[in-house]
């Protein structure tokens, strides 16, 4: 890597495992799971938030000299607010429909913890191109979860992965169907996202032993 | 009546944390010990007691598609709709230091179990979304908003009591290494979501307006596999 140093490259890798914002920093999980029930709507989802991470820590690290530190929470809330409303305009001018499916989750984008949290701990102590760093490494590591998630559920809930169906027509019985295979109509609802997660960090937890809370 | 219905629905059926996964961050955050999270969910109540009815008036009166009419009839085709996250999320901010200088000089002792929690509040997804849900389901008037905002609040002190209460006794137990800690408490919590839709037929057992809308999906279907029917009879005689 030429464009980046080995410190800076590790800003991007480490939060896509061992230090995920979602399984381990336990940052961002209300949006995580509320709209994971399709593989479309979480990566729409997540190109949003690293939009939002990616510009929005640039910004506050270029300010952060003179914020005062009083009211650092409620400047933090404008920029990600302003940065969301612009998400939310481009979304209902060219995907309507997705962004009805949405509904107030890009909105909840701005209380997402993910990204007050990379402010606070990061953006403002550093420059802007190692904030910028920070924050696209986090929005994928979010994004990576938020995959992971809707694949699961979008795969085994309604046998399709974007909306084709990828296990054959459950009415014309084709495909799997044919062999008397059956949608689980159960991992489209909601507390099916938390377990969903529960086993993502256990997997992950014990594949590193590092990671294992007492 | 209304007020009833909307008070036990957003308690139990919309509950805040089950349903829409709204606060989570806190809540899985602040769930170690049961008198703390009873200090957070009270505190929830309060801010959405206040938030909710105050982003009602803002949405009435200044946000919604012709609501600047009072200010005069060229005002009438103004939408400022695309400002609401911008409104809410000031207005929740502003609210939550008031409420805290406020409450810190009456009263004191208040102040003492809410006080570290109240800025914690203000970046609580739970808050900005109870005001953009009080949006999107049209509320009618403010005393259904304010009715709103401490339901939901309730349930979410409900959700945040019964996994700290779960989580205390849980640490006598001998949970696999990997799941201790984070992973148990989201498969609890998946369990207790699953425990609470069972309220959703509640309100809907026996009421007309369930049967209208069965009658409407079905129709819906209807319309549907006649579509679809079309679309074979098109492709074949286009293979044809």
């Amino acid at each position: 890597m030429g464009l980046l140093s080995k410190k800076d490259a590790k800003l991007i890798t480490d939060p896509l495992a061992d230090n995920n914002p979602i399984t381990i920093q336990v940052l961002g999980i209300c949006s995580a799971l509320a709209i994971t029930a399709q593989l479309k709507a979480s990566i729409v989802m997540s190109l949003s938030v690293l939009f939002v991470m990616g510009v929005g820590n640039v910004v506050i690290s270029l300010i952060r000299n003179i914020i005062p530190s009083k009211i650092r929470i409620i400047v933090q809330l404008t920029v990600v607010a302003a940065l969301v409303i612009i998400v939310d305009q481009v979304l209902k001018a060219y995907a309507y429909s997705l962004s009805k499916e949405l509904s107030v989750f890009i909105g909840l984008i701005i209380t997402n913890c993910i990204i007050m949290g990379r402010f606070e701990a990061f953006a403002l102590a550093n420059g802007p191109w190692r904030s910028f760093l920070d924050g696209i490494g986090n929005a994928l590591g979010y994004a990576v979860i938020l995959v992971i998630v809707g694949f699961f559920r979008e795969l085994l809930g309604s046998g399709t992965l974007l909306g084709i169906k990828v296990l054959g027509d459950p009415i014309e019985k084709t495909g799997l169907y044919a062999l008397g295979y059956e949608n689980n109509g159960f991992m489209l609802l909601s507390p099916m996202a938390l377990i969903v997660v529960g086993i993502i960090i256990w997997v992950q937890r014990s594949r590193n032993k590092d990671l294992i809370e007492d | 009546m209304e007020h009833i219905e909307l008070f036990f629905k957003s308690i139990f059926i919309d509950n805040m944390v089950f349903a829409t996964f709204l606060g989570m961050c806190s809540y899985l955050a602040v769930s170690k010990k049961v008198s703390t999270a009873v200090g957070l969910g009270a505190a929830v109540i309060f801010v959405l007691a206040v938030t909710v009815p105050v982003n009602w008036l803002l949405d009435q009166y200044i946000l919604q598609p012709g609501a600047l009419q009072w200010l005069g009839a060229e005002y009438a085709d103004y939408d400022l709709s695309f400002l609401s996250f911008i409104m809410f999320i000031a207005t929740i901010a502003t609210m939550v230091q008031l409420v805290e200088i406020v409450v810190e000089k009456f009263s004191p002792s208040l102040y003492n179990s809410l006080g570290i929690f109240l800025p914690l509040i203000a970046v609580n997804c739970a808050i900005l979304g109870g005001s953009l849900f009080m949006q999107s389901r049209e509320i009618e008037t403010i005393g259904l908003a304010l009715n709103y905002g401490v339901s939901s609040g309730i349930g979410w002190f409900l959700a945040i009591l019964a996994i700290a209460a779960i989580r205390e006794k849980i640490r006598y137990s001998n949970v696999p290494a990997p799941l201790r800690g984070l992973g148990i408490t989201f498969i609890i919590t998946g369990l207790m979501a699953i425990g609470f839709m069972s309220f959703g037929g509640m309100l809907t057992g026996g009421d007309d307006e369930a049967k209208q809308e069965e009658t409407t999906t079905a129709k819906v279907e209807q319309a549907k596999k006649a579509e679809d029917n079309k679309l074979a009879e098109n492709t074949t005689t286009i293979n044809e």
